[in-house]
């Protein structure tokens, strides 16, 4: 017999048509109802792995990553164990979408760890917010969001600057250059930076914008050296902070005279600029690598033996290392058969843990974290210093910046 | 006044920057025609291999700018006999094909040194500022300037004094009639092209020590080489110094004066006008085609 097309296609569509028939759960996988079915919990990751954010969001798959083995390791969840499904969204916020979408729905995770930037969190938010699901986003953001599917745990503009503005302003001066990358992060802290600047009797001498990724600063450490102002607010993120940092060196400015105060830094971009570049400014933020306590020698150990003795670990994979501790704790209280996003969320609410910053907790009115911020210099050596820490724990408040809103459990309250 | 000097001496900076990273891209462009898009990648390629001679071999900065040179220089080789040799007919198929070299070199860029930033150490003699005539200039960035121009100059050199320069000016010209009078167009062209992306491996190594490394940071440099390219002419070297030096004070005033988005934007339109009116560049050759 020869095997012409038309045979050949006619006996595909006939094995096709019988594979199916014959192995149902091939189309019909997704169908199962139970979501903690066959004694696992899944749950997707979401971080980009190639593209231009990739540099720092592998670091917060591999800190997620590493959560999930550990708690694996001593058992999992109820005798469930953790299945993470790692997708990789390239940097791209239509493809994070599609993602998440692919996640929730596809894969029927009950919650998805991911997203960096707030354009990413932006775009996965409509998804989870028509499913009903549970979306843990780890990174220091601009605030001014209150939605019932996302749990925060990064930090808020009034966490990073409630104590560092009024520090900076006791410790260098009145005049301030504002800086930053332009899109919305950056506009939202300087926003609330001038608020502060304000109620403390300081000036803006410059609040100024470059556009992502921009790496040629020469005009603008020529502005520097004309307005010579006491503190350089910086809120330039990704690789345009070490050409920052690296010109501003070359160029002589001193940062006993001129510091920079960031929100952006962190030990992973010091790394990158190298320690004498980085040496003398300032960064406010909930963790760093040197803070001192059991949970973080542990934490910063654990991540080295892991992944690579040369790694750092920063305020952003910490973050994304504890808030699946959180998620655990929430799962632990619920029956198998309860375990969906709505119950997670209830569960997780007022929620605490000792993180390797300290002790978090989730508010229950927002679903943002309080978060214990912390002031350090940078040292040549590309750690930092810790000089400060809160005295207390900081209430999240996404809204600060905006007197007439609130976020409560009910949603965004407008008086 | 003080500010005026200091401005112009940045877009100098500046300037010798683009000069860099576009010269490469000007003679391949300018003489074989190819629309190389992976010339970002080259410099990229050159940035990461002043990293790894820094990091595993121990050499300086100053010390690895003739082995990456080489190192770079031998990728573009290999790069033109593998895949773009079979295209010089086809000059709308090397966008895709050098695209394609290019996201490649990122990729095994990323599997082999891995994503995060690098950090490229700036030769400690030159970390700090020096003063010229009162105004306080980064020792590097000077250093750079110096460079950028003796590349030019070199560049200059071999085009125009030496008989592989004038072998490669007949092609251009006409490339049938350059072979009848025995000239080896593929040897040539091989040359030129290992050249250009050798010059983008010493932009990438230069560019280093002040701005960041990844996988990603060619895309920005092309289409910087690529606008002052455009604007300059092609096929005219005088053209590409002139239009970096244009682009440079250009940028550095407009982004000193308002902003550095805005500057972005308003050199883009200002290029769009020029290459509206004189679509050739301001500087092209005149070539009897």
């Amino acid at each position: 017999m020869t095997l012409n097309r038309r045979t050949f296609l006619k006996g595909t569509v006939a094995t096709g048509a019988f594979a199916t028939a014959g192995f149902p759960h091939i189309w019909m996988k997704n169908s199962s109802l139970a979501r903690a079915a066959a004694g696992e919990i899944k749950v997707g990751v979401l971080f980009s792995l190639t593209g231009t954010t990739a540099i720092i969001e592998e670091s917060l798959n591999k800190a997620t990553l590493m959560a999930i083995e550990e708690i694996n390791d001593q058992g999992g969840i109820n005798g469930m164990k953790i299945a993470p499904v790692v997708e990789d969204p390239a940097s791209d916020p239509a493809t994070f979408a599609e993602k998440a979408r692919k996640l929730v729905l596809g894969d029927k995770c009950v919650s998805v760890f991911g997203s960096y930037t707030s354009a990413s969190r932006k775009a996965v938010l409509p998804v989870f917010e028509k499913r009903n699901n549970l979306y843990f986003y780890p990174t220091l953001y601009e605030g001014r969001e209150c939605s019932k599917n996302v749990i925060y745990t990064g930090a808020l503009p009034n966490q990073q600057q409630d104590d560092f503005v009024p520090w900076l302003v006791e410790k260098f001066g009145k005049r301030w250059y504002l800086i930053g990358s332009n899109y919305i992060y950056p506009k939202e802290e300087n926003n609330y930076c001038k608020k502060l600047l304000a109620g403390l009797g300081a000036e803006v001498v410059n609040e100024e914008y470059v556009p992502l990724g921009h790496s040629e600063f020469s005009s603008v450490i020529n502005k520097f050296h004309s307005e010579k102002p006491d503190v350089i607010f910086s809120t330039v993120v990704g690789d345009s902070v070490v050409a920052l940092h690296r010109q501003y060196r070359a160029a002589g400015l001193d940062p006993e005279k001129m510091p920079m105060a960031s929100l952006t830094t962190s030990e992973n971009e010091v790394a990158a600029m190298g320690g004498d570049a980085a040496a003398g400014h300032f960064t406010s933020a909930p963790y760093f690598m040197v803070w001192d306590s059991p949970e973080n020698s542990r934490f910063v150990e654990s991540y080295r033996k892991r992944w690579g003795g040369d790694k750092v670990t920063h305020f952003v994979s910490e973050p994304s290392y504890f808030q699946v501790y959180l998620f655990k704790q929430a799962v632990e209280k619920l029956a198998a058969s309860d375990i969906t996003p709505p119950n997670i969320r209830e569960a997780i609410k007022g929620e605490e843990m000792i993180a390797p910053q300290g002790k978090v907790r989730i508010e229950k009115e927002n679903l943002h974290t309080w978060l214990w911020p912390k002031i350090g210099v940078c040292k040549s050596d590309g750690q930092f210093e810790i000089l400060k820490q809160s005295s207390d724990w900081l209430e999240p408040i996404p809204y600060k910046a905006y007197e007439n809103q609130v976020c409560t459990e009910q949603g965004l309250k407008e008086s | 006044m003080d500010i005026l000097a200091a401005q112009i001496v940045t877009g100098l900076s500046i300037a010798s920057i683009l000069l860099l990273v576009a010269l490469g891209l000007a003679i391949i462009y300018g003489t074989t025609g190819v629309i190389n898009m992976a010339h970002g990648e080259f410099v990229m390629l050159g940035a990461y291999s002043a990293w790894f001679l820094q990091t595993f071999v121990g050499l300086s900065l100053i010390e690895s700018l003739v082995p990456i040179f080489a190192m770079v220089a031998a990728l573009g080789w290999i790069a033109e006999r593998l895949v773009i040799r079979h295209l010089y007919r086809r000059p709308l198929d090397t966008i895709l094909a050098t695209w394609g070299i290019g996201v490649m070199a990122q990729q095994a860029i990323r599997l082999s040194a891995g994503g995060e930033l690098r950090y490229v150490q700036m030769p400690p003699a030159m970390a700090n500022s020096i003063s010229i005539l009162g105004i306080e200039v980064s020792a590097f960035r000077a250093f750079v300037l110096v460079l950028a121009i003796a590349l030019f100059a070199l560049t200059w050199y071999l085009m125009y004094r030496t008989s592989v320069g004038m072998k490669l000016r007949a092609i251009t010209q006409n490339r049938e009639i350059a072979s009848c009078f025995g000239i080896n167009s593929n040897r040539i062209y091989s040359l030129t092209f290992a050249y250009g992306a050798g010059l983008a491996g010493l932009a990438g190594a230069l560019v280093s020590p002040l701005k960041s490394v990844s996988p990603e940071m060619g895309t920005t440099y092309v289409v910087d080489a690529f606008m002052v390219v455009v604007l300059g002419g092609v096929e005219s070297l005088i053209g590409t110094i002139a239009s970096s030096a244009i682009l440079g004070q250009l940028n550095g005033f407009l982004a000193f004066y308002s902003n550095d988005t805005i500057a972005k934007a308003c050199v883009l339109v200002a290029i769009v006008i020029v290459i509206r009116f004189r679509p050739q560049g301001l500087f092209a050759a005149k070539v009897r085609a």
